[in-house]
């Protein structure tokens, strides 16, 4: 689904090369909830933006859905989640949920059809016509998470979407987000700096460390695919954890030299 | 003292009292326009009585009734000027000069070669001396409002050119990327994000040239023009010592101003509604 190789990515800044990404690999297939885990400056983001073909990488091979990522961006195989929701303030949620629609040159009658099935989707009924700043933070992204499922792309690339969120409405969201990868089949690539949100969602999870930015191990976790929060007490939630930490820990005494 | 004068104390004194009232009463549901309404109405008042109790030169200072004698009385002529200085001069000159810089900035915008050769340009324009440029465009264009026009145009080109350029250089980067994330066109970009998101500098542009447009069209009429126009009416009016028809002009003007002002206002809020700064 997605393959990359060998990827590194160094940015040209004022104060000299920065090294984003180092020899990255990694296999994404179809189905998967893979997450990016580590400290700020690991390149998580810039790995998913990489995928998305927001950024090229400076040498090594990216094959998206069998597309380089740019073929893959341009077919519109994947919808993407920024960390700020990012909904146009001039729209209301059906309108942003309906702007890739209009984009993509839609039917009317079909967009207003995917944008009603998106909307009960993230269960934000009775808002549609709401603007995005009358609505709560976590509102915000679940409409910013209904606009990426509205079109039909088989992968979601999702940028910490729940950053932003207090910890009450990030579980909520994440019990949420589950129930929706289950119903839907979407292969999934979420960004998070949280350990047991990682540990939660994920069947497979990426840790990362930083400067250069590199992928330190990959857990292809035993948890089962349908789970509910309560999973966090079992003792296999916490052994995974477990080695999530020491890889992080593992990434930065390497910072040392 | 005379009872003019007398009144006119009583009448200051009197406004300001109601305005003690008013502010200490400081209800929610009183009209907005109470408040400038009563202020302008002293105002006329004390002028008037002033005008009269002083016995003031009506050259120097015709009162407020006798300038809405001269204006009721000449509804035919000010409705001749008013068209041929702000409908056809100002307006026209309005619609084109700000068309122009807008389609400018979005080829500023496109083309990024562009602004090093065309902001300076237009800098150069707007810093011609209207004085200076009026009895050329005359020359021209001719004594009829298609000089005034002109000299619109060279007004308000630039302040527009520059809003526009500065709305669009206003990039939200996570919008953009995630039009490109949808791939969108550089047109679709450009409807469905750049131009709404530009729009509150759009507005900014529009009112600011709306009186720069007013100004430029009534004082380019004092170099040359037909036997009709606000500018024209004014400098010959002053000629004859007819300042109250002068003062009928001016007031055409204001009134003119204040409501195109007020319309591009009013679209501006129904249109930028979702800005912070239309927010309270």
């Amino acid at each position: 689904m997605i393959s990359v190789s060998d990827v590194n990515l160094t940015f040209e800044t004022n104060d000299g090369p920065v090294n984003a990404l180092r020899s990255v690999s990694l296999e994404v297939n179809e189905g998967d909830f893979v997450s990016f885990i580590g400290p700020s400056g690991c390149g998580k983001t810039t790995l998913l933006r990489v995928i998305a073909a927001l950024e090229t990488p400076t040498d090594g091979k990216v094959i998206v859905n069998n597309m380089t990522p740019d073929e893959a961006r341009k077919a519109r195989e994947y919808g993407y989640v920024f960390q700020a929701a990012g909904l146009y303030p001039w729209r209301t949620v059906s309108g942003n949920i309906k702007l890739p629609l209009e984009i993509m040159g839609y039917s009317a009658s079909e967009k207003e059809d995917r944008t009603r099935k998106v909307i009960d989707l993230v269960e934000l009924k009775g808002f549609e016509k709401k603007f995005p700043w009358q609505l709560s933070g976590g509102m915000q992204q679940r409409a910013s998470i209904a606009r990426a499922l509205a079109f039909d792309a088989n992968i979601l690339l999702m940028d910490e979407p729940f950053g932003a969120l207090d910890e009450i409405v990030r579980d909520r969201l994440n019990g949420e987000l589950l129930n929706l990868w289950g119903r839907t089949d979407k292969t999934i690539c979420f960004v998070t700096h949280s350990i047991p949100e990682a540990v939660f969602l994920s069947t497979k999870i990426v840790v990362m460390s930083p400067r250069p930015g590199r992928i330190t191990d990959v857990i292809e976790s035993p948890l089962p695919k349908n789970r509910d929060l309560n999973i966090r007490d079992s003792q296999e939630f916490i052994k995974i954890a477990q080695r999530v930490r020491e890889g992080l820990k593992a990434g930065q005494t390497e910072d040392v030299f | 003292m005379n009872i003019f004068l007398f009144l006119f104390f009583i009448i200051w004194l009197g406004g300001w009292w109601i305005n003690i009232k008013i502010s200490k009463f400081n209800d929610p549901n009183l009209p907005r326009f109470i408040v400038p309404s009563l202020f302008g109405m002293v105002i006329l008042l004390m002028w008037e009585l002033a005008v009269i109790g002083l016995q003031i030169n009506p050259i120097l200072l015709p009162a407020p009734s006798a300038i809405a004698l001269k204006f009721s009385r000449s509804l035919d002529i000010l409705w001749i000027d008013f068209v041929q200085t702000l409908i056809k001069g100002a307006l026209s000159g309005y619609i084109l000069g700000c068309g122009a810089a807008f389609l400018t900035a979005i080829a500023i915008d496109k083309f990024n070669f562009l602004k090093r050769g065309l902001l300076p340009l237009g800098n150069f324009i707007s810093a011609l001396p209207i004085v200076g440029m009026a009895p050329i465009f005359v020359m021209w264009f001719g004594f009829d409002w298609q000089s005034k026009c002109a000299i619109v145009v060279v007004m308000v080109y630039f302040p527009m050119l520059v809003n526009c350029v500065q709305g669009l250089e206003l990039i939200d980067p996570n919008r953009q990327d995630l039009m490109r994330t949808y791939s969108a066109s550089y047109t679709q970009t450009l409807i469905k994000l750049r131009l709404p998101s530009a729009l509150p500098f759009i507005f900014n542009g529009l009112k600011i040239c709306s009186t720069l447009a007013l100004i430029g069209a009534i004082v380019a009429e004092f170099f040359g023009s037909p036997i009709k126009g606000m500018g024209f009416r004014i400098s010959s009016e002053v000629g004859r010592f007819a300042l109250d028809m002068v003062w009928a002009e001016i007031f055409v003007a204001a009134i003119a101003g204040c409501l195109f002002y007020g319309l591009i206002a009013i679209i501006e809020k129904r249109t930028t509604f979702w800005h912070p700064s239309q927010q309270k």
